[in-house]
């Protein structure tokens, strides 16, 4: 998986929990509170929905690491490729 | 033991709180079952069939509501948890309620879904009240959703900023009349929520009542592959260590669950564990139905929404001392939302709600139970008739009614499991929603949220909190 394909998957969980949001015009290296109204709840469900969708773990203290879009992909994208190379 | 009867999660009570705490915990791959004792779901919000006509039990109006597009409040957080589409709901916003306080409601505060209403009565019924009161709505701006700590004394809070009694009255009138579980006084946390429930946000109700909402969270449910058992309560809960280790079910059936959310209430919940609490001061209500051949409006009764009334000098919220307490109380027309071009109720509804005092209720046998309902049915809404428009001819209402229905204390005792039919709950409430037992959890009206939006917002806090965000248990 590329960082690109990592931040679409991001976004579709996004676009999924916060349909109200409009996602066009996400800025990656912004911090996704600041451009986006989602609160801790809806962090919360991007975790779990990483966990439910792609089997991915993000323990808490991580949870700072999915701030941006880029630093989603940092952070993501060597677990999503870790996954697959397993499978 | 059977793995057949473990569950990840056993939620007892299929209200909108145990709905909502089962859609979060199943979309997200729990094994989880509802156990409710009616044959029908929705539990204090649910709905009744009478004479071929449908009823809400608990529904006068969805509070919380928010146009499209506002976000950050509890109704934006609730579509977005359970996944819901705004449009499932069918909200259509108020036209307009009033506060309506003296003999025939000559003091009078409307107010709407825009805050700005509210602002301009206070202003000019309450001149030099005005930055007062705009002070009072800043800080409830503030504060979390949740409320805050609890404890503090919403009286005190106002008396800082507003000087006029009638005022803090009026102010308070529908806040305790929807929501409050304390006499007299609200919780300063509670009131918070209450204020933002009904002035800062609003009004709404779906065209077809609380059973639009149910449906939806019931098909969300079983689309995430929740379980749910209908005519199947919770007799008993086995505590061993420290843990609720079983439940045994109104069948004798036994079942397990990593996890319980109990929505029945905080002392309800005690007495399946064998506990007898201590009754505590609940506040109960009666409600007259009257169903109409045209809209109240074409009666001659205007567009209000909702009125909350008081005759007298100062607004006692108490527990009343005989059956009924007819001062003050709440007028719902369902009638007046704005459904849309082309849509709208096909009959009149009139209803009206009191305070009552379930002992005097419970104490009846049924004949005299009749004739209490027969007498009061009556007394109640002329107290409320005060309160609006004049008919002509003057034996208008009688004509226009096709079918009544009233509940007591009692009624929602029975059909709720509630105990002493407390809407509201206890008047402590518990924010965090532990128990003494370390994986039972209470979610619902004693937990502290209310109303059709807050709870559904406990359901889902509860889950989150106590399960989903729950350390994984040790091998």
């Amino acid at each position: 998986m590329t960082n690109e394909e990592c931040k679409k998957a991001v976004l579709d969980i996004i676009a999924d929990i916060a349909p109200d949001e409009d996602l066009t015009n996400v800025k990656p290296d912004v911090r996704l509170r600041d451009q986006l109204q989602l609160d801790s709840m809806d962090f919360l469900d991007i975790v779990m929905e990483l966990r439910k969708r792609h089997g991915i773990e993000v323990p808490e203290a991580d949870y700072m690491r999915l701030a941006s879009l880029d630093s989603c992909a940092e952070y993501l994208t060597p677990k999503f490729n870790a996954l697959a190379a397993k499978s | 033991m059977n793995s057949g009867s473990h569950y990840d999660v056993a939620i007892i009570g299929a209200g909108l709180s145990g709905l909502a705490a089962g859609i979060r915990l199943a979309h997200f791959g729990k094994r989880v079952c509802i156990f409710e004792r009616h044959n029908a779901v929705g539990g204090l919000n649910g709905f009744y069939s009478l004479g071929g006509r449908k009823y809400d039990v608990g529904l006068h109006a969805v509070t919380n509501f928010v146009p499209p597009g506002v976000k950050g409040t509890p109704l934006g957080k609730i579509l977005r948890q359970l996944r819901i589409d705004r449009d499932e709901f069918d909200l259509c916003p108020q036209k307009g309620s009033r506060v309506a306080f003296g003999p025939k409601g000559e003091r009078v505060l409307r107010f709407a879904n825009d805050f700005a209403l509210l602002e301009a009565e206070v202003a000019s019924r309450f001149p030099g009240e005005a930055e007062g009161f705009r002070k009072i709505a800043a800080l409830v701006r503030e504060t979390p959703l949740s409320g805050g700590p609890a404890g503090a004394s919403a009286r005190a809070f106002l008396r800082e900023s507003i000087k006029d009694p009638v005022l803090e009255d009026m102010l308070l009138c529908p806040l305790m009349f929807y929501g409050s579980a304390r006499e007299d006084d609200m919780d300063l946390g509670q009131f918070s929520i209450m204020f933002r429930a009904l002035y800062l946000e609003g009004f709404a109700r779906p065209l077809d009542g609380v059973r639009v909402m149910m449906r939806v969270l019931l098909e969300k449910y079983r689309e995430a592959g929740g379980e749910r058992r209908m005519k199947c309560g919770v007799r008993r809960i086995l505590a061993r260590e420290g843990r609720a280790d079983a439940l045994v079910l109104d069948s004798g059936e036994e079942i397990s669950a990593s996890f319980v959310l109990s929505s029945i209430g905080s002392a309800e919940t005690a007495a399946l564990m064998g506990d007898r609490p201590a009754a505590s001061r609940t506040l109960g209500y009666v409600e007259t139905i009257s169903v109409l051949d045209r809209p109240p409006s074409a009666l001659g009764w205007g567009d209000d929404t909702i009125v909350f009334f008081n005759d007298s000098e100062r607004f006692t919220y108490r527990n009343p001392t005989g059956q009924v307490d007819v001062r003050s109380g709440i007028i719902c027309f369902p009638n007046n939302f704005e459904y849309g071009a082309g849509r709208g109720l096909k009959e009149g509804f009139f209803r009206v709600t009191c305070l009552a005092n379930y002992e005097s209720w419970a104490a009846l046998p049924d004949e005299e139970y009749r004739r209490a309902k027969e007498r009061w049915f009556g007394e109640i809404q002329d107290s409320a008739r005060r309160f609006l428009p004049d008919l002509d001819p003057g034996d208008a209402l009688a004509r226009a009614t096709i079918a009544t229905d009233m509940f007591t204390p009692t009624t929602v005792e029975k059909f709720t499991g509630h105990f002493r039919g407390a809407i509201y709950g206890a008047p402590d409430k518990n924010p965090g929603g532990r128990t003494a037992l370390s994986n039972l959890f209470l979610c619902g009206t004693d937990q502290g949220m209310l109303g059709i939006v807050g709870s559904m917002l406990s359901g889902i806090s509860m889950a989150n909190q106590h399960v989903l965000q729950a350390a994984p248990p040790a091998a």
